[in-house]
């Protein structure tokens, strides 16, 4: 069988993950781990950091592959969200790796954005704490269908059963009252590897899958597909001598085919779908996620910003929005000011009309509102829109479910919602 | 309008249908939706873009996938090189008869003017130009007003690279700053700048050198030679292996070879390293990288090794 086919029959397609831990829970060792047993760590990686190891007196330490930039080094912590690469005969891996400080919440938040998976590291000898509990909620609000609790140095507590099951019990209460579904918890130790990607033979009471085996066959799945069909417009193809008037955009949720009634967002008009292009031509039906141009029976006009649905499965149209914000500037919100927000290809002004709440991920409770939200709070906001947007609820649809502000002097990206 | 009338009815086709299979059931159909959706959003977000092309694998990737993006309309911006004056003439004819073939227009700028125009200062004439292109490049730019340059940068190439947007902001001296980059989240880009700043704009990031090679092979696209095995004169100068060429010639002592390689990445003669290799098709470049032990830049890049930190440091400079 030649290379190129071996990769084709083996493809489960793209998994992405995020890892999260306290400081010292062992994440960068995870994630070497992961890499170096299958076989994504190059010889001259290794190299370097066989040579640092040396050079600090240590055994081979694997979270150096994981070292970051020198502003981070300068300053001893991890700024940023890393993104890191690997494939097996199965699967094509991407994590984001998101670093553990508490007060990184925007971090993490941005890291469980596009992550299906999340993987919670919590130390065998501290058992579950504060910060496993933030995690866990904070990629609970996110949607993120599943969680893995791995439950690592486990060669520090003598790879005892007792330890696990305690740490086990202890998650699955908090998780019960949080209402999260969908846990699995693996013991290991990332740094002998036991139950990473090799079983080991240190923990054979465990008879469950491994990290990586969990990984590679996770079921992900595809509710986006079953969605009711959203095509926010990108790009509008002018009409030449020989094309017809074109919208370009990808399939967020559901799927179309030719002769599908739909609806274009916000002027209501009502239409048929003509042809559907694709790069190889023309097609009788296009599915999730798939980059097309749509061609309608009717000349309307639409621009950018515009959304396609189809008939009597419309989005909200909506001109307020009630929504979980998370505040990722530096500069704090100032409810005076208008900011740009971001709904899928559109932007609209808006401003915020009032803060409900602020809520605390690490007790879920709700404190008072305060005046502002600053860096890492997490609050309940109502907002005015001067355009309205086509609006789903966050936990119905990731894409038509989120949006980002940004700011109308620096245009930098200030904070993430969530749509209730 | 009037067909929905005819028959009386509002069903959606589709879901009388099983569900079509998703694009990015298998990986490449993934990278390649998400790639298509990034250069859609360059078109619908920036004015005045222009996609860096240089001939090498990664940039012909990133033309098919504007191709797949865009046609069969033309591209909504134009194809920019930035010659170091130094690159392998396979690669430059390829670059041209690429070009051509697409019937899109290509600007070439070259570190070559930089440096009459004293812009550029080299230490000595056989000095890599490799980072001088940041002030060619930075030059363009500004000549041309452009606010959005579409890259072929991968996250997997180098560790500084693995912190970087999709869309990473840019300021008006053209400087990457690492403590101060916009926020990403879902697939919302924001690609709002200023005057005289630009967005940089990554739509392979999460590809690795593996992806490329299986998507060109999928793809059938053609690549210069020099990515094949062939036989070249080299010189062995500690684990890497040098071109000997009129801009790279032996130096006293040097045993000159006649070995088989191929070059994993094409950038300038003078510190671009090729490998030793008997690939000498698409698939066996595949079935190498499946399974090599040195990572791109590291067994070919001379001037990333100068420091543990030499890429991030270029690339606060405005590099590439």
């Amino acid at each position: 069988m030649s290379a190129i086919e071996r990769y084709d029959l083996l493809e489960h397609g793209v998994l992405r993950f995020l890892t999260a831990g306290s400081v010292d829970d062992g994440k960068s060792t995870l994630i070497g781990r992961l890499l170096y047993d299958t076989k994504t760590i190059l010889a001259d990686q290794l190299a370097a950091i066989e040579r640092t190891s040396q050079k600090r007196g240590t055994a081979l330490d694997l979270s150096l592959l994981t070292d970051g930039l020198v502003a981070e080094r300068e300053q001893g912590i991890t700024i940023d969200v890393a993104y890191r690469y690997f494939a097996t005969a199965l699967r094509k891996f991407i994590i984001a790796d998101a670093p553990g400080h508490e007060q990184y919440t925007r971090n993490m938040v941005t890291a469980a954005s596009t992550a299906q998976l999340a993987v919670l590291l919590v130390d065998a000898r501290h058992g579950v704490v504060t910060q496993t509990r933030r995690h866990a909620t904070l990629a609970h609000l996110l949607g993120i269908q599943h969680l893995i609790v791995a439950v690592n140095k486990m060669d520090l507590v003598d790879y005892d059963q007792s330890v696990f099951a305690g740490i086990v019990a202890d998650f699955l209460a908090f998780a019960e009252r949080s209402g999260m579904e969908n846990m699995r918890f693996v013991p290991m130790s990332a740094l002998t590897g036991e139950m990473v990607v090799e079983r080991g033979g240190k923990l054979d009471w465990y008879e469950g899958p491994t990290l990586l085996q969990i990984l590679e066959t996770v079921d992900v799945e595809q509710k986006l597909a079953e969605a009711p069909f959203r095509f926010p417009i990108q790009y509008v193809v002018r009409p030449t001598a020989t094309l017809p008037r074109g919208y370009m955009g990808r399939i967020e949720s559901g799927s179309i085919a030719v002769g599908d009634a739909v609806t274009v967002l916000p002027s209501g008009v009502s239409s048929r779908v003509r042809e559907i292009r694709g790069y190889d031509g023309t097609r009788k039906r296009a599915g999730l996620h798939a980059a097309v141009t749509l061609v309608l029976a009717d000349a309307i006009d639409i621009s950018r910003g515009d959304m396609l649905v189809h008939r009597n499965k419309s989005p909200v149209i909506r001109r307020d929005l009630d929504a979980t914000l998370c505040w990722l500037s530096e500069t704090p919100l100032d409810s005076r000011r208008n900011y740009f927000l971001r709904h899928t290809t559109r932007e609209v002004r808006a401003r915020i009309g009032g803060i409900d709440h602020l809520w605390d991920v690490a007790t879920q409770e709700r404190q008072p509102a305060p005046d502002t939200l600053r860096m890492n709070d997490i609050g309940r906001v109502g907002l005015m829109l001067a355009q309205p947007v086509f609006a789903d609820r966050y936990a119905d649809n990731r894409v038509t479910g989120s949006f980002v502000l940004v700011d109308e002097a620096t245009n930098n990206t200030v904070a993430a919602g969530l749509i209730q | 309008m009037s067909a929905a009338k005819e028959s009386g009815h509002d069903r959606f086709v589709a879901d009388q249908l099983p569900q079509p299979r998703p694009a990015d059931a298998d990986h490449l159909g993934w990278l390649e939706s998400e790639a298509i959706h990034i250069l859609r959003e360059v078109a619908g977000q920036c004015r005045n873009p222009a996609l860096l092309f240089s001939g090498g694998k990664d940039s012909l990737v990133l033309l098919r996938l504007a191709e797949k993006a865009f046609r069969p309309g033309a591209f909504p911006f134009p194809l920019l090189h930035i010659d170091t004056g130094h690159n392998f003439p396979e690669v430059i004819a390829f670059r041209d008869h690429r070009a051509a073939e697409l019937g899109e227009r290509l600007i070439v700028r070259s570190v070559e003017d930089s440096i009459a125009e004293g812009r550029v200062v080299l230490r000595d004439a056989t000095e890599s130009r490799n980072r001088h292109q940041s002030v060619t490049l930075l030059d363009a730019i500004a000549e041309f007003g452009f606010d959005a340059c579409i890259g072929g940068a991968r996250r997997d190439e180098e560790k500084s690279r693995a912190k970087e947007r999709i869309f990473s902001f840019r300021d008006t001296f053209g400087q990457w700053d690492p403590k101060n980059q916009r926020p990403e989240l879902w697939s919302l880009f924001n690609a709002r700048v200023g005057p005289g700043e630009h967005v940089r704009v990554f739509p392979i990031s999460n590809w690795t050198e593996l992806d490329i090679w299986q998507y060109i092979a999928r793809e059938r696209l053609a690549v210069p030679s020099i990515y094949l095995a062939h036989t070249r004169p080299v010189v062995r100068r500690g684990s890497a292996l040098v071109c000997v060429t009129p801009l790279t010639p032996p130096r006293d002592g040097d045993v000159v070879e006649q070995i088989s390689v191929r070059f994993r990445t094409v950038g300038d003669i003078t510190c671009t390293a090729p490998v030793a290799s008997d690939a000498a098709s698409i698939e066996a470049i595949i079935a190498e990288t499946a399974m090599t032990t040195i990572t791109e830049r590291g067994a070919t890049r001379l001037d990333d090794q100068t420091s543990d930190a030499s890429m991030e440091l270029r690339k606060k400079e405005g590099y590439f």
